[in-house]
């Protein structure tokens, strides 16, 4: 099953799930015609889109509403606070292209902040897929609770074999790990898996939280990786500030808890826009590259 | 279309004057957007009384008419109709600016009434799209009305919603102009003009109509002549003056913003009956 026949067969179910798009039609390329008036293109207008979208969540409905990420956390923004997050509406708002999967577009296309601009806005929650795989797990979770949600998109193909059970708020947990706990969210999860097992073969003990939910934050498992592994190496294709980094921050210092942390992220920089494979070789993000920080970092601290 | 009867208007016009007075009393102890509330008194007036299915007893009946205040700083003018309509106690507006209860310089839920919220200009109109499009795909006749500022349409968010509204066909949606001729500080046509406004509509897709919006008579035949249902979606620019019923602040640019003290409140109070010019001594604010 795919993004869109889940979607279909939702709607098919439930005729208050609106789907809605900004002219931002790759991920629902099929849906016009098969779900009739559930179908709403607004055209090339972010605002319009979050507005109408709230409008109709105002009238009973579920509004799942479809954008370039950039755009819709961006130029978006203010209708995304006022007229979803300040009612508490239950819009979902899926940015499409976040983090590197924007490759060559450039600066203008990159949603590397967008993490941090809808876990900013009370009662706005967070998730991002790892895969398609999780995508289609988490999806009808976030589709029917009653808060608003941005969902980074991502319907890359899996690498790994998720855990079945989705809760919102927690994260899956696939490894726990003494020396190392790897913390990644969305499309960095495949490369973070695969950076796991070189460091491994290195003979180091590496665990792998998957932040499925970014807010709310699952922050028990948070803070038992930062008690149980000498290293936390949060992993995210955002800026430094105010993603995972920030939120790990955030926790450890509520909780008085003394950690080395690790933050691989994009440091005031927008990332070189090429192919994917490329940004991911030139900015230092592919399994390699993350093994040799992360392997430097820890030998660092003894 | 029938003609309102010589005493619905004065019933009207009786009950704008309570309005106004409303409005007046909320100009002091941190103040309120006068000029601008007083300028749409008898639009929202004449909309709640004779043009909008909605009252107290259908407040949240899916199939009310809906109006959405988008110039939401006019919002003692609303709370003034709604304390007339019995949506809210009158004793209410006393509690203007106070922490215990929601009255405040922009419009809220908390208040029965109040549709939704708003106060960042350029917004209500596309959520009114989602509900005039929700309405029309569940085969239902109610209206949706929109009160936008002039000023309000130097937002890009404004056009960009009026071109899906006609791309759209939401003909059960009316947008209402507030054309005080002012904008915050300055006239609309010294600083962003908009003429000629209603060809823009036009040329945008969709039906202009023109009205004085102090005339009951003028408002109601302008209203009466809105064909819903019919592929588009429908304008009203209401002419209407800046601080409309007190000549001493009347379409001056440094009366959108005041807060005056007691002793003027009552001075204008008996300007509004009299037409008498009260003497204002409190400072211009500029606000914005």
């Amino acid at each position: 099953m795919t993004y869109e026949e889940l979607l279909e067969s939702m709607v098919g179910i439930d005729k208050r799930i609106f789907v809605m798009t900004a002219e931002n039609r790759a991920a629902i390329r099929n849906l016009p015609g098969k779900i009739g008036g559930n179908f709403i293109d607004t055209g090339i207008t972010e605002s319009t889109l979050v507005g109408m979208a709230a409008g109709l969540a105002l009238r009973g409905n579920i509004p799942v509403a479809h954008a370039l990420a950039t755009f819709l956390t961006l130029r978006a923004f203010e209708f995304i606070r006022d007229d979803v997050g300040i009612p508490n509406l239950p819009v979902k708002l899926v940015g499409a292209v976040p983090g590197f999967l924007s490759d060559g577009n450039g600066p203008t296309h990159q949603a590397i902040e967008d993490i941090s601009l809808m876990r900013g806005i009370p009662n706005m929650n967070v998730f991002t897929p790892a895969d398609e795989q999780e995508l289609l797990l988490g999806l009808p979770h976030i589709i029917h609770s009653p808060a608003p949600w941005y969902i980074r998109y991502n319907a890359m193909k899996p690498i790994y074999d998720h855990n079945n059970t989705f809760e919102i708020g927690k994260a899956e947990v696939v490894a726990e790990g003494k020396d190392i706990t790897l913390l990644v969210y969305g499309f960095m999860f495949s490369e973070t898996l695969k950076a796991k097992s070189i460091l491994e073969s290195k003979g180091l003990s590496v665990g792998l939280l998957n932040i499925r939910t970014p807010k709310p934050i699952d922050k028990d498992a948070v803070l038992f990786s930062a008690l149980s592994s000498k290293l936390l190496v949060t992993i995210e294709d955002h800026f430094l500030t105010g993603g995972l980094f920030s939120i790990v921050a955030e926790l450890l210092t509520l909780n008085r808890v003394a950690a080395n942390v690790l933050p691989i992220a994009l440091e005031e920089r927008w990332f070189k826009p090429a192919t994917l494979p490329a940004v991911l070789e030139y900015e230092g993000f592919t399994a390699e590259a993350i093994a040799e920080k992360v392997f430097n970092k820890f030998q660092s601290l003894n | 279309m029938n003609n309102l009867s010589e005493t619905t208007v004065q019933e009207l016009q009786s009950r704008a004057l309570v309005v106004r007075e409303h409005c007046i009393k909320m100009s002091t102890d941190g103040g309120c957007f006068l000029g601008a509330s007083l300028s749409c008194v008898d639009l929202l007036n004449y909309l709640y009384s004779e043009y909008l299915n909605v009252s107290t007893e259908n407040l949240s009946d899916p199939n009310r008419d809906y109006l959405f205040l988008s110039k939401g700083h006019d919002v003692p003018a609303l709370y003034g109709v709604f304390a007339e309509r019995g949506f809210i106690p009158r004793e209410r507006l006393q509690n203007h600016l106070k922490t215990n209860d929601s009255i405040y310089w922009h419009p809220n839920r908390a208040i029965p009434g109040v549709e939704y919220h708003s106060g960042s200009l350029g917004h209500s109109l596309s959520v009114a799209m989602g509900v005039s499009m929700d309405c029309k795909l569940k085969g239902q006749t109610n209206k949706i009305v929109v009160v936008l500022g002039d000023g309000e349409c130097n937002e890009g968010s404004v056009w960009e919603g009026l071109l899906v509204a006609a791309a759209h066909k939401l003909d059960n949606l009316v947008v209402v102009v507030d054309r005080n001729q002012f904008q915050a500080n300055m006239k609309t046509e010294e600083l962003i003009p908009l003429e000629p406004f209603g060809s823009k509509f036009e040329a945008f897709g969709w039906n202009v109509l023109g009205c004085d919006g102090h005339s009951y008579s003028d408002l109601h035949s302008a209203f009466s002549s809105i064909k819903l249902g019919e592929g588009k979606p429908t304008a009203v620019i209401a002419q209407t003056v800046r601080g409309k019923g007190l000549p001493s602040i009347e379409k001056r640019a440094d009366r959108w913003f005041c807060n005056f003290s007691h002793e003027e409140v009552d001075a204008l109070l008996n300007e509004l009956h009299t037409q008498e010019k009260a003497n204002i001594q409190s400072e211009v604010i500029i606000a914005r």
